[in-house]
């Protein structure tokens, strides 16, 4: 797990639920400080997956974004009131 | 048109931004993030202090460097492909532009070379450099069973980090080969030309071994149903509910890959594709240029010299100046850049990347959750390579397309096909090499 070292300053929401965040760092940021462990499922399997590379290179951490999907959470700033859930796309197989 | 485009504003992106703006070239420079600074300066302050600082304030004079010198500069803006021209193609605040410059200078970095294990897909697995950057980008420090496991100076250099700002780390997993001292003792003396990099690294080791545990090994298992619940290194298992894992970086050549003509080798030292260059970083294909370590792992103090090299190259090229006063410029650059390339022989050495697990139930691709056991298959079907092993296996073809796994799946073709590496091809790439909205592409048309 992961903790703050510096104050937030405004909240977002994760399927609905109020959490605190700071404007303009990474919207996975936010999500890993709460504690929020799940981002998205696979198509391929249905696994749970979460943030892995944090640069913009993995697409691991794909969620939907006020209401736009697959947006990349590491590369998405977190802006006040921003409304995130995550991915759950049906699942195809391999 | 413009002179020069410049994609990535790490430190090779900014040096040559700031050289060429000085020169009185007309930039335009592009980068994904917010800020410039690329994965290494990302957040550098000239006011740092504790490990890593001396890269902060290098870090934090080329930003304000950059933010003088008039280039023009587009946060917030994914290159997703480059024609012959060249004109590149970007997408920014969800609409696509073209830009056509008389150069380009490509300089997007490294990735961290992924550290397969069974159960790495778990979440609460990560890169110890996801890690460093959830410190720089938003001040997350480790608390909990957070362990790390691998090898390279990152490693150190983030555990330290994590502790100077009140971190705390269950207990790190050295995988690094304790015999590659010997083979690597011998480059010592060249590596002692430029002392800061191994000075630097036993610091942070110190710093670090006297505060957690260190075990050494190879065998490591994330064991988990939802999530990562536990490790078990050599049989033995550990709560944990993070796991960090590091074998060094690669050169991204995501783009460079995807150009007709652009030729790459394979750097045996690295265990990685590079492309082909001069050394002013001039590729194979006319206009097109290479600066830091997209051409091969080199640092970021190497890196922002060979993006000063490379603007002084674009410049001469653009009959700013003749080759004679171009060598006499980039001379004094291309010695210091040699200073810093002096370690890299020795930490290639000391740090060679660790083998591909041959478990069969690993996943090589995440994306497509591709094990080593259905690659291995492939390759007894006759599967001849990465290229072919996408139509078996999807292997390299899901939403990340090949970032991750390239390095991997290449080096288990080779295993399967008893081939040397060198001897098996890189992994095409195609535009758009970031995925790509029909509404972002339709604002071209505006």
């Amino acid at each position: 797990m992961f903790k703050r070292t510096e104050p937030t300053d405004c909240s977002i929401t994760w399927q609905g639920q109020a959490i605190p965040a700071r404007a303009g760092e990474p919207l996975a940021a936010a999500l890993i400080a709460a504690g929020i462990t799940q981002f998205r499922t696979t198509v391929v399997s249905g696994a749970p997956r979460a943030p892995f590379c944090m640069m913009g290179s993995c697409f691991d951490c794909l969620v939907e974004v006020n209401g736009e999907a697959n947006r990349q959470a590491c590369m998405t700033l977190v802006t006040p009131g921003m409304a995130a859930n995550p991915m759950q796309p049906e699942v195809v197989g391999a | 048109m413009i002179d020069l485009l410049i994609l990535g504003a790490g430190p090779a992106g900014m040096a040559a931004a700031i050289e060429a703006s000085r020169l009185g070239l007309s930039v335009q420079l592009l980068d994904e993030n917010a800020a410039p600074g690329g994965q290494v300066h990302r957040n550098a302050r000239a006011d740092a202090r504790g490990p890593g600082d001396i890269q902060a304030h290098a870090g934090a004079k080329l930003m304000a460097e950059l933010a003088a010198s008039g280039a023009d500069c587009v946060y917030g803006a994914t290159l997703w492909a480059i024609e012959p021209g060249p004109t590149a193609f970007y997408s920014v605040n969800g609409a696509a532009r073209r830009v056509e410059a008389k150069r380009i200078i490509l300089a997007p970095g490294a990735t961290e070379r992924a550290l397969p294990i069974p159960g790495w897909t778990l979440p609460g697995v990560m890169g110890v450099g996801a890690a460093q950057t959830l410190l720089k980008s938003a001040g997350l420090v480790p608390q909990g069973e957070v362990w790390i496991a691998g090898q390279g100076p990152l490693l150190w250099l983030y555990a330290a980090q994590a502790l100077a700002k009140g971190g705390r780390i269950a207990g790190i997993l050295d995988m690094s080969d304790p015999g590659a001292w010997r083979r690597a003792v011998w480059r010592l003396p060249c590596a002692l030309r430029k002392p800061r990099y191994l000075m630097l690294g036993l610091s942070w080791m110190r710093a670090v071994t006297k505060a957690v545990p260190v075990h050494c090994g190879r065998a490591i298992r994330a064991l988990g149903t939802d999530r990562l619940e536990a490790i078990e290194i050599d049989g033995v298992r550990h709560a944990a509910d993070t796991l960090l894992l590091h074998d060094g970086v690669v050169p991204n050549t995501q783009i460079t890959r995807a150009i007709q003509g652009l030729r790459h080798e394979w750097n045996e030292a690295q265990r990685a594709f590079r492309p082909v260059l001069d050394e002013y970083g001039h590729t194979s294909v006319a206009g097109v240029m290479v600066a830091g370590d997209s051409g091969g792992i080199g640092g970021a103090w190497a890196a922002a010299l060979s993006g000063r090299i490379a603007a002084i190259g674009a410049a001469c090229d653009l009959g700013l100046f003749g080759v004679e006063q171009r060598d006499a410029l980039a001379g004094p650059l291309m010695l210091q850049r040699g200073d810093e390339l002096a370690p890299r022989g020795f930490l290639d050495t000391l740090y060679a990347p660790l083998p591909v697990p041959a478990a069969a139930d690993t996943i090589l691709c995440r994306c497509e959750e591709v094990t080593r056991g259905t690659i291995d298959n492939a390759a007894q079907l006759g599967c001849l390579g990465v290229n072919q092993l996408k139509a078996f296996t999807r292997a390299g073809m899901g939403a990340c397309q090949g970032r991750t796994c390239h390095p991997l799946i290449h080096a288990a073709m080779a295993e399967a096909r008893h081939a040397p590496a060198a001897d098996m091809e890189a992994m095409r790439t195609r535009f758009p090499t970031k995925p790509l909205t029909i509404g972002e592409l339709a604002a071209l048309a505006e």
